[in-house]
């Protein structure tokens, strides 16, 4: 899923403090999982702004929806009809779903309310961790499952650097090398013979190097 | 042991300390009250082993919200006890009601009696 986390309250309040009608609109599906702009989350900062322009002693409204996704047209349309009477929208889904209610609602001002992070997995409640960075040529069969783009600080695909130390690597020792692990893995499988084998360059035109990115599959297309 | 606490002090139930979110502390300042106090287990003695301190978590939560939009995290506060003991609860909401007394009320609530 996409990992995002919370934007202080401060930072959000900033982009709205003279708005009077504004809607905090959040997303069922990643942001719900890690706690940063579900329905909850939503309740949250909506509530903390409504006391907050109370105590300005301004009047003013904030409202609260949290939509099944914000990147697909007919979730984000339900919001047709009432959003024309908003005069910001804080959306609390990732940066995806920022985007795409800006687009849809052209003059509406439409602020994010998280920091999107990654693409990661829940390690424990709590606990998020990157696993993949979306680098549009998958090479995971080749490296045990674990994939040394995202979590080798340097994105090496040809073994550890001289930095491995313990099955740690060389930025913290809290993180764990990337290819200590692959090798490890490797191991597990009993394919250590694709340790052994050179790979042709990597395609990182598939990547963001090649610019913003489409998949288009016509088969699919109505 | 018939002992008396401050008036004030609305008693709300829960299960478990664990069950009560930053959202519940927030809509009860939205709604007036001058403070929330939780009142949970002692550390280390929660039946569902974390909830006390997950409350504990989401005061400070709380509190930071609430200093951010200028109500105050002091009018919310976490404690602890173990459950037979009422004089230490007396305390606690003797300590809350003092302290809140001298905060005064919700800034929110009497901002929102004016414009009415
Ligand atoms: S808007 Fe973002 S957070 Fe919501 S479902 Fe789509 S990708 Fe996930
Ligand atoms: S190799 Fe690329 S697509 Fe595969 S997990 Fe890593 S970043 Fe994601």
């Amino acid at each position: 899923m996409i990992v995002a986390d919370r934007k202080p309250i401060e930072e959000i309040i900033e982009q709205v403090k003279d708005c009077k009608k504004v809607l905090v609109l959040g997303c069922n599906e990643c942001v719900t999982v890690c706690e940063a702009g579900g329905k909850k989350e939503v309740g949250v900062l909506a509530s903390a702004l409504r006391m907050y322009y109370a105590n300005k002693g301004v009047d003013n409204r904030v409202d609260e929806i949290t939509l099944e996704r914000q990147c697909d047209h007919e979730y984000l349309e339900e919001i047709r009809e009432k959003a024309d009477q908003y005069d910001a929208i804080i959306s609390i889904a990732c940066g995806v779903g920022v985007q795409f209610t800006a687009e849809k609602y052209h003059a509406i001002p439409v602020f994010p309310g998280v920091n999107t992070c990654f693409l990661g997995v829940t390690e424990k409640r709590g606990l998020w961790t990157e696993r993949c960075q979306a680098c549009g040529q998958c090479i995971l069969a080749y490296t045990g499952g674990i994939c040394p783009v995202s979590r080798c600080a340097k994105r090496l695909l040809n073994g550890p650097c001289g930095g491995s130390s313990k099955g740690k690597c060389e930025i913290s020792k809290d993180t764990d090398c990337a290819w200590q692990l692959i090798i490890d893995r490797l191991k597990a499988i009993n394919r250590m013979d694709l340790y052994e084998k050179l790979f042709s360059i990597k395609d990182w035109s598939k990547d963001r190097a090649g610019g913003p990115r489409k998949v288009i599959r016509e088969d699919v297309m109505i | 042991m018939r002992l008396n606490y401050p008036a004030s002090v609305k008693i709300i139930r829960v299960p478990c300390t664990g069950k009560v979110d930053v959202i519940h502390m927030l809509r009860a300042f939205e709604k007036g009250a001058d403070g929330v106090y939780i009142v949970g287990c002692k550390e280390g003695e929660c039946h569902y082993k974390k909830g006390n301190y997950r409350a504990r978590k989401r005061v400070e939560q709380a509190q930071k919200i609430l200093n951010t939009i200028g109500v105050g995290g002091d009018r919310v506060q976490m404690y602890n006890l173990s459950s037979s003991d009422a004089p230490l609860f007396v305390k606690y909401a003797n300590e809350m009601n003092e302290r809140i007394m001298g905060l005064g009320p919700n800034p929110v609530k009497l901002k929102k009696k004016k414009a009415a």
